[in-house]
């Protein structure tokens, strides 16, 4: 290749913040408990802060355990007088109301989403948001077809349930969380992440304004302590996304509660490259395996496996496209990697990126300008990785891909299988008959076929060992929410 | 596989029916634009055979989404202008009807020079492209202005006239003054799998074109699928095209963003694997200048900035000019003009 000079041109991307002006953001955030906004006992509170500043947003309201069991009371009201016995016809509408509300209030959740949470404001208004209304959509229109749901079985729903998401999408799986809840009959004690509870407050108010029944949906703030307290609650159902180590914490507490749990964990996911794959998408799909939230994702596509033939040149593309990458502000619509969500992740994503320099693997970051305040990361990625590896063993729920080579497809499925995790996995080939044998063969519960980290309400998602167990999503979503009872013929 | 290409100019006494003379003068001010240096790569049949069968996989899905992503990028105001001063300065002012008529030509050749009579900062287009019959027309009106004349030739629009036919429309309409020249590829070839075939009749009307520049339109309308787009750019690149050019603007389906992209980036391997950097022409539906800033902007992402010349991306367009005039003005003034303000040819 002949090595030119590119020639310097005025082109320039313009800086198209999207206003913040449409978010009304509250000095002070309460609890929402019973449908209103109330005090916490203790009165402690926490700052949330703008990850991509480190400016402080608002005053979140902490909840302790005695804050938790009125929460878990009020659901429990809510659902012996309220909501069990609402016909499903009934509950739809008010999910349908809620659907609505979000998709016209998109613009508003989009921009707060990336306020608090630092990702792009791309992502956020083309993905999270419309992709949550999605889902109470979806689930609105299960409401009233249970009986038809599990022929030969009666479904009932099971009581309250406690439901803990993390930060990495914040509506969206508040979203997951309380639609198949909400619609199978279930009320709910949510509790979002600490570094991101706006969102989940703004949805209160929606909540509130489309008059749902006090107390179906309560929403409790603080961390790890908060969501301590939830799991310890007489609660019937236990829903959790979020790391392996605190999923399998919960686990063990709620062992022989009775309590029902679901858990959606760790990732780290092989995107596997053929070959024969269309290399310009596939290095559109690895980009966006990996770099989609700042590689945020429990999914994401962290491991490439790039069949030998074709790896000089895919890495040659994916470096080309890497320098194309833009990094900065969330809030500009020409972004594409956001700020890492906190100090802590920051910290994390640093030390497991200087095992992997320490341990031998080739670093390679295009050059970019990061801004000088906030959390950043520069796209990431590492070759001369082996299976042994740090970066190759462990979540980095960063920016960081690792690159290993495989010779036949029996390879890629041993290699791709070789880790506790199994949420996802990714092919990139030509050959049909390929795709459909690698998809039986991997471990992961979800498998992408020429695509990545693509999300519908319709589909179930969930994972194999480490990554957890239940699903969500899909017909398959409602099942860890209901009682099904056989009916005597 | 690829031959080495070879940089040096071919002499010009030995081209097919080339007039020096002629060409000289209308290249004497044309600070771009040089002889084409363009040659086949491959050896011969075999090799471009395998170029087709073996070329890398197209996603239509992920092609797709990839374009419209791109297409959402909005840049800076002082970008703007001069993106808008650029795709003036890359445009192939075209006009190909039955109804052309000498009278048209003058007046098309006037408005490629000074597209804004009142306002002399507006650059000249790059080419009028125009029917063979009327290139001695376009060649004495743009004489000396820097402006090109390309003329379509091999049987435009279809391309299915007798070879020899073919041929010599391209050396004829090089010999009257067209310093370049826009050909079909040979749908019925390729579409046929008879590749060595498409393939060789591109190398023959290089050699017909001897060093007037060579666009190979593909009519990506026509061709059913992303690697069938993929193919073609591969084959005509392969054979010697200045140029590639996604539409003859004469079927329903003209230039779209995912097929521009997906021809980019085939230009993009092929600078990669041989050295040669190959041109992208997008005709056929572009009218408004949004559209020439988004093509503008595949062109930046994919192939970086060595392609934001008039040497290496064209936009043929008929009705583009005014409206890329009017937001010049818009942009300078802050207010639209009327209609009325902008010359009608």
């Amino acid at each position: 290749m002949s090595e030119a000079i590119e020639p310097a041109v005025p082109w320039e991307y313009s800086p198209a913040p999207e206003s913040t002006d449409i978010v009304r953001l509250e000095e002070s955030y309460g609890l929402f408990i019973g449908g209103e906004f109330v005090e916490p006992t203790s009165g402690k509170r926490f700052v949330t802060i703008n990850p991509a500043t480190e400016e402080p947003l608002a005053q979140v309201a902490e909840a302790g355990r005695e804050d938790v069991a009125l929460a878990v009371e009020a659901a429990r009201d809510a659902y012996d007088h309220r909501w069990r016995d609402l016909p499903g016809s009934e509950r739809a509408k008010y999910l349908y109301r809620i659907a609505r509300q979000l998709q016209e209030r998109a613009r508003e959740f989009a921009v707060l989403e990336t306020l608090n949470g630092g990702k792009p404001i791309k992502e956020s208004r083309d993905i999270d948001i419309p992709l949550a209304a999605a889902h109470f959509f979806y689930y609105a229109g299960w409401a009233d077809k249970l009986d038809y749901a599990f022929p030969g079985r009666k479904a009932q729903p099971i009581g309250v349930a406690g439901q803990i998401i993390p930060w990495n999408f914040p509506m969206l799986m508040a979203a997951w969380k309380l639609a198949p809840a909400l619609a199978t009959g279930n009320t709910v004690v949510l509790k979002p992440a600490e570094t991101t509870p706006l969102t989940a407050l703004l949805l209160a108010r929606v909540i509130q304004e489309a008059e749902l029944p006090p107390g179906v949906v309560n929403i409790v703030t603080g961390a790890g302590e908060t969501g301590a307290a939830l799991v310890d609650a007489p609660v019937d159902k236990i829903a959790f996304t979020g790391s392996t180590e605190v999923g399998k914490r919960i686990q063990r507490s709620i062992a022989g509660s009775g309590a029902r749990l679901t858990l959606e964990l760790g990732g780290k996911a092989a995107n596997i490259v053929f070959e024969d794959a269309p290399l310009d998408q596939a290095v559109e799909g690895v980009v966006n395996g990996i770099f989609f939230n700042q590689g945020h994702v429990c999914c994401a596509g962290s491991r490439l496996l790039v069949q030998e033939p074709v790896f000089d040149a895919l890495i040659e593309k994916l470096k080309l496209r890497l320098e194309t990458l833009r990094v900065g502000d969330p809030l500009d619509k020409n972004t594409d990697v956001g700020a890492i969500n906190s100090r802590a992740q920051l910290d994390k994503i640093e030390e497991l990126v200087a095992s992997g320099v320490q341990e031998g693997a080739d670093i390679y970051q295009p050059e970019c300008v990061l801004p000088e305040r906030g959390f950043w990361f520069r796209p990431t990625l590492f070759t001369g990785v082996s299976q042994s590896h740090r970066i190759a063993r462990e979540e980095i729920f960063g920016p960081v891909l690792s690159i290993l080579t495989f010779r036949t497809p029996e390879e890629a499925v041993e290699k791709a299988n070789n880790t506790p995790f199994g949420l996802s996995a990714g092919v990139w080939t030509e050959k049909g008959s390929r795709i459909l044998l690698m998809a039986e063969r991997l471990r992961a519960g979800v498998v992408w076929a020429n695509t990545f980290n693509r999300f519908d309400p319709a589909s179930p998602f969930g994972g194999y060992k480490e990554s957890g167990f239940g699903r969500e999503g899909g017909l398959h979503g409602l099942e860890p929410y209901l009682e099904l009872e056989p009916i005597d013929a | 596989m690829w031959r080495e290409h070879r940089r040096s100019p071919r002499p010009v006494s030995e081209s097919v029916g080339y007039d020096a003379r002629r060409r000289c003068r209308t290249l004497s001010e044309a600070a771009e634009v040089r002889p084409t240096e363009r040659r086949p790569v491959l050896s011969g049949g075999p090799e471009a055979h395998r170029l087709v069968t073996h070329a890398v996989a197209v996603d239509a899905v992920g092609l797709e989404e990839r374009a419209a992503s791109l297409a959402k990028r909005s840049i800076k105001r002082s970008s703007k202008l001069w993106a808008l001063d650029l795709a003036i300065r890359c445009m192939d002012l075209t006009t190909l009807e039955g109804t052309d008529t000498v009278g048209k030509i003058v007046a098309i050749c006037s408005k490629a020079v000074r597209p804004n009579p009142i306002d002399p900062t507006i650059p000249s287009v790059a080419a009028v492209c125009l029917y063979p019959q009327l290139v001695p027309v376009a060649a004495a009106q743009l004489a000396h202005t820097g402006v090109h004349v390309a003329s379509v030739a091999g049987a435009f629009p279809a391309g299915l006239g007798p070879l020899d036919a073919r041929l010599r429309e391209i050396s004829e309409v090089v010999e009257l003054g067209a310093d370049e020249v826009d050909i079909v590829l040979n749908r019925s070839h390729l579409l046929g799998g008879r590749y060595v075939q498409a393939y060789d009749e591109i190398v023959a009307s290089r050699e017909a074109a001897g060093s007037a520049h060579l666009k190979v339109i593909l009519e990506t309308g026509e061709l059913g699928s992303y690697d069938r787009i993929r193919q073609a750019s591969m084959l005509a690149m392969a054979a010697g095209a200045d140029f590639i050019k996604t539409s003859t603007g004469k079927i329903g389906v003209g230039a779209t963003l995912p097929a521009a992209l997906c021809m980019m980036e085939a230009a993009r391997d092929f600078h990669r694997q041989t050295g040669v950097e190959v041109g992208i022409k997008v005709a056929g539906g572009v009218r408004t200048s949004k559209q020439s800033i988004q093509y503008l902007t595949l062109v930046y992402e994919t192939l970086g900035a060595r392609w934001m010349t008039p040497d290496r991306f064209r936009i043929g367009a008929s009705t583009l000019l005014n409206d890329v005039l009017m937001q010049i003005d818009k942009e300078r003034t802050g207010r639209y003009q009327g209609r009325d303000y902008f010359t009608v040819d």
